[in-house]
Formats: structure tokens, sequence, C-alpha cells
């Protein structure tokens, strides 16, 4: 039978969870990774090797390595740096593991990959010449964070085709693994003044569906954005929502116009609304949004989520979970109808993964 | 043989690291190499391009603030602190 295995990177060290198809019973283990702050933890389903980007205050970025489900650790940062380039790296933010190999997103921006399992890394693509790219270096224009390339999208045929987020400016896909970068932002909005509009939109969480690689879906710092073309033009689909900010998002497994979203206040605070916790989700593509709050706290429940902080299972009734920014971690084994909290007093949640293992 | 002391947060990060060895090094930074030839890795955890150390990782050497150039005696105390603390 099965396991379910969910990853948590939390403000001290990964923690892992695990169950069996029926999601009620969960086991958690950790901390891992020494207590480093973990900014994502993610599984790779053709080696089952977790993977764990973390950045210690102390001895500075690397990402952590487990072959055995948890048991044994390792870390490297071997490769990653910038060179002569006068870059600094102060964090990698985003991982991705796709086609035998693995990418790591980081800050200052660029992505960097590994073809032996994390043992050594290289240099890929700064996005250098991109359009945002002759200032997106420099800390005074830097968004609070300072994530970098905070998530890569692979395409799931094609090695060569991702997309990655820059903090700030946006999408950029590569379809040559890198060499060149087109800005895909068309439609979005943005409220502020910006000089091009190719680029300056903050781009909080991009998705893809899993039964339509064209469908995408992104949640940015004004709105929610469906794309039926792969991100060549974007539709905003947030009436019907609460507030149009959030972070996390996620794609139905099976059913290509159902997507979850986690609507925060845009303020200061970036919590749930009115105290009250719940997962939006919509099964039309956006026309329409329901609410998923069946066993989450209503009452003085003052939580975030951030972007990394949501995930969804495989499973033919799809499970889906979220992990806030104050340590609750909640579950739903029916596609969001109800809501269990799976663990209670974890460190700070950044990244929530789910995968299915043997 | 100069003798040097490691922060606890090093060790589970490389096996068989101790907290307290003697080294022969003319310098920080030949310590710190020569902790990289048994260790591979550890130099990273404690510098930055430049080469500098890291922001928070501070060196003493016979009690006095030091940086990676700071020459060393043959009976040099050398103490490598993980200088911050948080909540």
């Amino acid at each position: 039978m099965s396991k379910t295995l969910v990853m948590v990177g939390t403000r001290k060290g990964c923690f892992l969870l695990e169950s069996d198809e029926q999601r009620r019973d969960w086991e958690l283990r950790g901390p891992f990774c020494e207590g480093w702050p973990i900014y994502h933890a993610i599984h790779d389903a053709e080696t089952g090797a977790i993977y764990a980007a973390g950045a210690s205050e102390w001895h500075g970025a690397s990402i952590w390595r487990s072959l055995d489900r948890g048991e044994t650790w390792a870390q490297s940062s071997e490769g990653l740096e910038y060179s002569d380039s006068g870059l600094k790296l102060s964090k990698v933010s985003g991982l991705t593991a796709a086609h035998g190999r693995l990418f790591a997103g980081a800050e200052m921006p660029g992505i960097f990959e590994s073809g032996d399992g994390g043992q050594t890394w290289k240099l890929l693509s700064t996005l250098e010449g991109q359009p945002g790219s002759e200032s997106w270096n420099d800390p005074a224009n830097q968004p609070p964070g300072h994530l970098g390339i905070p998530a890569i999208l692979p395409h799931p045929d094609d090695p060569s085709r991702y997309w990655a987020i820059v903090q700030g400016e946006g999408i950029f896909e590569t379809t040559d693994d890198g060499t060149s970068w087109t800005p895909r932002n068309r439609g979005l909005r943005a409220d502020w003044p910006i000089e091009n509009p190719e680029v300056g939109y903050c781009v909080h969480k991009l998705v893809m569906s899993p039964v339509d690689n064209d469908r995408l879906y992104q949640q940015n710092h004004v709105g929610m954005h469906r794309s039926d073309d792969a991100g060549v033009s974007w539709t905003e689909i947030t009436e019907g929502l609460p507030t149009e900010f959030g972070f996390a998002a996620g794609a139905h497994p099976h059913d290509r116009d159902t997507f979850y979203v986690i609507p925060l206040d845009p303020g200061h605070g970036r919590c749930m609304p009115e105290g009250r916790a719940a997962v939006w989700r919509t099964s039309d593509a956006g026309s329409s949004w329901q609410r998923l709050d069946d066993g989450l706290p209503q009452e003085d429940a003052h939580v975030g989520v951030l972007r990394e902080g949501m995930a969804i299972d495989g499973h033919e009734v799809p499970g889906v979970y979220f992990g806030t920014s104050t340590g609750q971690l909640f579950a739903s084994a029916d596609e969001g109808r109800s809501w269990s909290e799976i663990a209670s007093y974890l460190p700070g949640i950044a990244s929530v993964e789910v995968a299915i293992v043997d | 043989m100069a003798e040097l002391y490691l922060p606890s947060t090093l060790r589970p990060l490389f096996a068989g690291l101790p907290r307290h060895l003697e080294l022969d090094a003319s310098s920080v930074d030949e310590a710190l190499d020569r902790l990289e030839e048994r260790w591979p890795g550890l130099r990273d955890r404690l510098c930055e391009p430049g080469p500098v150390l890291r922001r928070h990782i501070h060196v003493y050497v016979d009690r006095e603030r030091a940086a990676l150039e700071t020459a060393l005696e043959a009976r040099s105390r050398v103490d490598v602190i993980a200088a911050i603390s948080g909540g």
C-alpha cells in the first residue's frame, strides 16, 4: 500500500509527515537539517530523494538531501555561487526536480542546476539582458523577502522548456534550456507605475494543470489570473474572492478547471480575512469561487500562508494541505470539503509539498 | 601547531569533525584550507566569496578578533564562533 508523504519547510528545520492512502492518521518526524531555516522541501519522484533548500544565518545557503526518506541527510553548496560576476547569493528559495535534473532558484536572481542529485551545482542562467535585469540586482530595488527566483515551473514533456518567476518582475519562459527567455506577463494588472509593460509584476505563485499543460494559474499581488495558452496571455479571475491578494495556490490533479487559493488581507497583516481560516476553490476555471472552511478555525485565526505553503496530492480523491506562517498544518482528504489540523506547534511554515510514495 | 576550537553547529554537517583540533597553518586562511582538505565543503560554511568570513562567523586568534589574513603563531589558539543568537 502506498504512503502519503508531506514535506514541511519551516524556520527551524524540515519536518516529514506520513500517512496511508486514507490520510487520517499522521506520523510526524523532525526537525531535520539541523534546524536550519528551510525555504522549500521537495520530493523527487524519479529518485525518491528529498531535497531541502536552507540558508543558515551562520553557515550560508546550502541544499540538503536525503536518499532514505529522512533517516540520514547531507548538504552541499558546491558550485552554488556566482564566481566573478559580482553577484552575491544569499539564499536558495525554490527547488524543482524534473527530467533527471534539479533546479534551484536563488537570490540574487539566478537559476542553478544539478545533474548529480544535489552533490554539485552549476549556474544555469541569471536571465541577464531580460527587461528588468538592468536594475533587479540593486538591493534598493529588491522586494522584501529577497527571494530572487522563488520558483521554476518545468514543462512535463519538454526538458528544455520551463518558466521562472523573478520576484517583483514577473514570469519568464525559456524553450531552449535557459539560453534565451521571453517575458510572459501579458494581460496582468499592476497597481503601480511600470515603465516597461513586459515586466514589473509581482507574481507570487504559478501552477500548471497536470491534465492540460497549456492551462496555467497564478496568484499575484493584485489578483488571480488564468492562462489557456501556457502563459502567453493572462485573464484575471479575481471576481468572487474576498481579496485580490494571496500567496499560495494549487491545481487539481485531475480537473483542469479546478484550482485552489488562499486569499489574504493585502496590508501588512497578510492573514486570512476577519480571523476566519478558509481555502477557496473554483471548479469552473475562475468563473465562480467556493469558500471551504469545514473544520478550519473560524474565530480569532489570524494566520497567513506563504507562496509555497499549499500542496495537493495525486490520489483519486485529492488531498489538500496548507501550513501557516505560525506553524499550524491543516489537511483535507476530500478535495477541501473538510479539514483537520494534523500538526499544531511547528515552527513557522514556509513550504508544504506532498508525494505519494511506496 | 595552532589549537582550533570550532562551533557546535559545524559538527553535524561533517562526519568525524571534532570541536577541538590542532593543525599546522601560518594564517587563519591556511587553517581553513587544512580543514577543507579533510572535510570538503567546510570552508564554504565559514566563508563567502571574496573570500571573507561569513557575516556572523567571528574568529579570534589568541582572544583578538581576527580575519582570514591574520597570522598564526606556533601555539596560537583560534576560536571560531557562530556569533549571533535568536529566537
